[in-house]
């Protein structure tokens, strides 16, 4: 580690360890580390009690990693070139963190920023750090910095404040203030008013800050860079005092313009709180008024008002220069910094082309919408679920009509018993002790061309030939010939005296409700056909569903160029999809509930009929 | 978050609950107390609390005044009787102490106990320790006294333990040799219970021994709040009320419960409801500068309120905040029909997000549209700090899209400057020849 004179707290090389998961903080800190040209960056390692490992964050536009720990131990071990800890801690723990990182002999300088840690404990800090020779800034403040080398977590803000207020290189002017809030403030108006800042610290707004005005100001009168001081007080407590001693001793030599606020107390008679701890009188000399008389009779430059503090520092500095003392420091060119991405977006600066468009639902103002309605409105307007399907899929508010035909599907879909592929394959599953979702899953892979998948199918075959305005009988014709079983036709049980109660039921439906039925209509015509030739050539529940579908969306509006469209994604495999999940996860459930053993499929199923060895190939 | 003052009746409440645990045995106190609150049924209140029948009685106003001798409002040594003739007298009159008016609305009744040797002990917090004072010669000339060197000064730095410091040879000389290994016992007992409990001040002026009996007399002190989370277990359930003088409104009063809820910081004073410059500052700093300011061009008697918010509050709380205050700036005119000034300040914000929270404030002033136009309200806005460019953007928009008059200003604008533009302004926002030489508006 670098030796540094006593009066140097921070610079160009200072490292420090954060004590909080701060992320923004963190990054405020790695870009002013940036623009002021460092070669390092000032964050050696972070601690954060609940998780260990790296945190990504940015070097002008390069990802860096920064060590976590869970332990300020672990990190002081590892990093022990660091000096500063900046405490994130809570209130609560402030006190045991900071009187650890005081037991660290590396550890010179700790800014607490908790506002609300209990005075007594302060005290403690206060009294150990004295004995071990350390610096204290805070508790309940931001901290401070060091122009162009080195700045305390959030202080100054974001970067473009900091390039505003020329803090990316020093200035000749040193201050130090009360407030943490105002210390921004007065970053700025050294900005304005002179070369700028050299070096600032807010000792926090509490009745016993960690450090006080004089450690600062006489670090400053020590210090050859700085050539002008500003101390910007308040009302309560007696801090300002061994600063006019200092001045009335001749410890302080360099100008020093100063203003305690709070002046304006006495104009009320009951005593108001000010937002500070501290800033209550409790004796005349507490008051701003009697501060700002004995500051001024020991020879700071004290204004009459914070109005007239400006101007103030401004004819301090510009005697300095008249005189030689200051040569302006020069205006430095900070380093492009790249804008932060989430900012320049919300400031509407910048523009790309998302990766990702979503024309359905928006989950991103006060309430979640679907297809623009609000969910609240779907729950008491009794969308129920084809309502809800009309939106997410059609991206339409369907008629009572519709939505209901939906339902009807996905009740009638919903199950087949445990025999077939699917119910077969999740039982399978289930039993093999498989979650619920694997168990699903492995249901649903099997709904295809020849499970399940026959609505899909059926809506292909038949609007294929509708549409191109062929006969129904070529269609029967042209399928026998190309020795395609038409999707959608024939039942293993069901036939023309045995009607499937389904199908009746929704052709009754959609004969009664539907706009149209074109579709239906032409698979019916094909039945006719069919029939003739066997008798279970019917139109089955599958194909029913599926040009029903089709059906339901010309009556929608959709043109038979959209429904093709429709039909070709795949969107008629899911209202069998949707429905069948229901008795798949019904049997899954089930086979849980009985705790069926592993699933063994018996060998005298089975015809074993391998050769006795296998044919050779050359 | 402060050192503040409590009621007597919580303190020696609480002193009386703990007294086992801190002070032992050397003395017992038995906290006969009685608290009479705006609430209370005099008639029944013995049926509670029977030795008020039983005893001869002390009562006075509990409301964190001083001088209350002097003022006439101690009652001593009367009869239940008496006691409640002279309360139903007090409760509820207005009385006025220094410059301080008030309502009596809380009094604390005691066991009256005759006063043959009074003694004083006090215990205040300094940067390094505490300072233990004590007098074998308590009482209203406390003062004096210390001035004559009857007032032994014990400090106790802060890393030591008050069972280290031998108390019992710094006592006076004229206290009996049978009573100082008590006196020395009690006081450390008295200070652990101050250090453990959170205390910044605690005095007890005067107290008296009968006996094995301790009796505080008169007990004033100051907690620090913040200690709360190490120390309630010992507290109970006491309160922190406003200075005597000060009741709190009920605008004050819901800010004070957003505030507790609230990881931010939200205060609110009102001083004037007539006021005609009404202030919404965000800042501890920023808000004392911009009520300085106002004071110093003369305008103390104008300002309707004191108050900040800081600490990155949300939306939601700015716009509850924003919505109190012009709720109850536009709920009169001035009599003279002139605007009434809202100046929206702060200094620039080190991480609160300006935009954020000019959100909520927008919101308000949109809600309060009317009332603005009607009182009138004429708006200056100053702020810096993180998005303040869309803040100040948009408040500027809003401000204009209802027809307020609002000018805004940015960061290279000196915070307080709004303050003197408000008072010389006549035209009522509209930036014009007159605002030259002042900075440029915010566009």
């Amino acid at each position: 580690m670098a030796e540094r004179p006593e009066y140097v707290l921070f610079d160009r090389d200072t490292e420090a360890i954060v004590f909080g998961y701060q992320q923004n903080a963190i990054q405020r800190m790695l870009d002013f580390d940036y623009v002021c040209r460092r070669e390092k960056a000032s964050v050696a390692a972070i601690v954060n009690p609940t998780r260990a490992g790296l945190h990504q964050c940015f070097w002008g536009n390069k990802p860096i990693l920064l060590p976590m720990y869970r332990t300020l131990k672990e990190a002081v071990e590892k990093h022990p070139q660091t000096d500063v800890m900046v405490n994130f801690a809570s209130f609560r723990s402030a006190y045991p963190t900071t009187m650890e990182a005081l037991d660290y002999p590396n550890l010179r300088t700790i800014a607490i920023i908790a506002e609300g840690v209990p005075e007594r404990r302060s005290k403690e800090i206060i009294s150990k750090a004295s004995k071990l020779g350390k610096n204290i800034i805070g508790p309940a403040t931001v901290g401070g910095l060091r122009a162009g080398a080195f700045k305390i977590g959030n202080t100054a803000g974001m970067l473009d404040n900091i390039i505003d207020a020329k803090l990316h290189r020093p200035g000749s002017v040193a201050y130090v203030s009360k407030s943490g809030g105002l210390s921004n403030e007065m970053n700025m108006m050294l900005a304005v008013n002179t070369d700028g800042v050299y070096e600032g610290v807010a000792l926090g707004g509490d009745r016993y800050p960690g450090s006080l005005f004089i450690d600062h100001i006489l670090r400053y009168q020590a210090n050859p860079e700085i050539k002008m001081i500003v101390l910007l007080g308040e009302i309560g407590g007696r801090d300002e005092y061994p600063v006019v001693e200092a001045l009335k001793s001749g410890k302080i030599t360099k100008p020093l313009v100063a203003w305690c606020i709070g002046t304006s107390a006495k104009m009320f008679a009951s005593g108001v709180q000010f937002g500070h701890a501290g800033a209550r009188a409790d004796a005349e000399e507490e008051t701003a008024d009697a501060k700002n008389i004995a500051l001024k009779e020991a020879g700071a430059i004290v204004p009459d008002s914070f109005n007239d503090f400006d101007e103030k520092i401004k004819t301090t500095y510009d005697k300095l220069v008249a005189d030689g003392t200051i040569t302006p420091a020069e205006d430095v060119d900070p380093p492009p910094i790249p804008q932060d991405f989430n900012k320049a977006l919300a400031a509407g600066t910048i523009r790309r082309p998302p990766q990702f468009i979503s024309t359905i639902s928006d989950d991103r103002g006060e309430e979640l919408r679907y297809c623009g309605v609000k969910i609240s409105s779907i729950i008491e307007d009794d969308y129920g679920l084809g309502g809800v399907i009309g939106l997410l899929w059609f991206k339409k508010k369907l008629p009572p009509w519709a939505s209901k035909f939906i339902e009807s599907v996905v009740l009638i879909t919903a199950d087949h018993g445990p025999a077939v592929s699917g119910a077969h394959n999740s039982i399978v599953a289930a039993r093999a002790g498989k979650d619920l979702i694997s168990s699903l899953v492995s249901g649903l892979l099997t709904i295809g061309p020849r499970f399940g998948g026959a609505v899909q199918g059926s809506a292909e075959h038949f609007t294929e030939y509708l549409y191109r305005g062929d006969q129904p009988e070529f269609m029967v014709k042209e399928m026998k010939k190309k020795n395609v079983n038409i999707q959608g036709i024939g039942h293993r049980i069901k036939s023309v005296t045995n009607p499937d109660v389904r199908v009746e039921i929704l052709v009754k439906y959609a004969k009664e409700n539907f706009p149209v039925t074109e579709t239906l209509d032409y698979a019916l015509s094909v039945e006719a056909i069919t029939t003739t030739k066997r008798n279970n050539l019917i139109l089955n529940v599958d194909g029913c569903i599926g040009v029903l579908s089709c059906d339901m969306l010309r009556g929608l509006g959709y043109t038979r160029e959209e429904t093709l469209e429709f039909v070709k994604l795949g969107g008629l495999n899911a209202f069998f999809v949707l429905g069948r999940s229901i008795g798949f996860m019904g049997h899954i459930m089930d086979q849980k509930r009985l705790s069926s053993r592993l699933y063994r499929h018996p060998w005298d199923d089975i015809a074993y009929m391998m050769p006795d060895e296998p044919e050779e190939v050359e | 978050m402060a050192q503040k003052p409590i009621r007597e009746f919580d303190a020696k409440n609480m002193l009386a609950k703990n007294w086992q645990e801190f002070v032992g045995d050397a003395f017992a106190f038995a906290g006969k107390l009685a608290l009479v609150d705006p609430d209370t049924n005099l008639d029944d209140l013995p049926n509670q609390i029977d030795w008020l029948r039983t005893d001869r009685l002390v009562v006075k106003p509990d409301m964190l005044m001083g001088k209350r001798g002097k003022h006439g409002l101690i009652l001593l040594d009367g009869s239940w009787d008496d006691a409640k003739k002279w309360l139903n007298e007090k409760r509820g009159s207005d009385v006025t102490i220094g410059e301080v008016t008030g309502e009596l609305t809380h009094f604390l009744i005691e066991p009256f106990v005759k006063a043959e040797k009074e003694y004083y002990v006090a215990i205040s917090s300094k940067r390094d320790g505490d300072e233990v004072l004590f007098s074998t010669e308590g009482g209203v000339d406390i003062e004096e006294k210390m001035k004559e060197g009857k007032v032994v000064e014990i400090f106790v730095p802060i890393t030591e333990e008050i069972d280290n410091i031998d108390i019992e040879s710094k006592l006076p000389a004229d206290l009996s040799p049978e009573l100082k290994p008590k006196f020395g016992a009690f006081i450390k007992g008295l200070f652990k219970y101050y250090q453990e409990l959170g205390y910044a001040f605690l005095e007890i002026n005067p107290f008296v021994v009968h006996g094995a009996n301790l009796i505080p007399l008169d007990l004033k002190c100051r907690i620090d709040d913040t200690a709360v989370f190490e120390a309630a277990k010992y507290w109970g359930d006491i309160s922190f009320p406003a200075p005597f003088g000060r009741k709190l409104s009920d605008e004050e009063k819901y800010i004070k419960m957003l505030d507790g809820k609230s990881g931010a910081s939200l205060k609110l004073t009102i001083l004037n409801p007539k006021g005609k410059i009404w202030t919404m500052v965000a800042g501890g700093g920023a808000s004392v500068i911009y009520t300085d300011t106002i004071a110093d061009l003369g305008y103390a008697g104008e300002l309707a309120n004191y108050g900040e918010y800081s600490g990155n509050p949300s939306t939601d709380e700015t716009y509850e905040y924003a919505k109190t205050i012009i709720d109850m700036m536009t709920r009169e005119k001035n009599s003279d029909g002139s605007p009434k000034f809202l100046i929206i300040g702060g200094g620039i914000a080190n991480f609160t997000d300006v935009d954020k929270t000019f959100t909520g404030i927008n919101k308000a002033m949109i809600d309060y549209k009317d009332k603005l136009l009607e009182t009138p309200v004429w708006i200056y806005v100053r702020r810096g700090g993180p998005n303040y460019q869309t803040g100040l953007k948009n408040i500027r928009e809003t401000g204009e899209s209802i027809g307020v008059p609002i000018k805004v200003y940015g960061p290279e604008t000196v915070l307080t400057k709004i303050v003197t533009m408000a008072f010389e302004d006549t035209t009522g926002g509209a930036p014009s020849d007159e605002t030259k030489g002042t900075p440029e508006e915010v566009r």
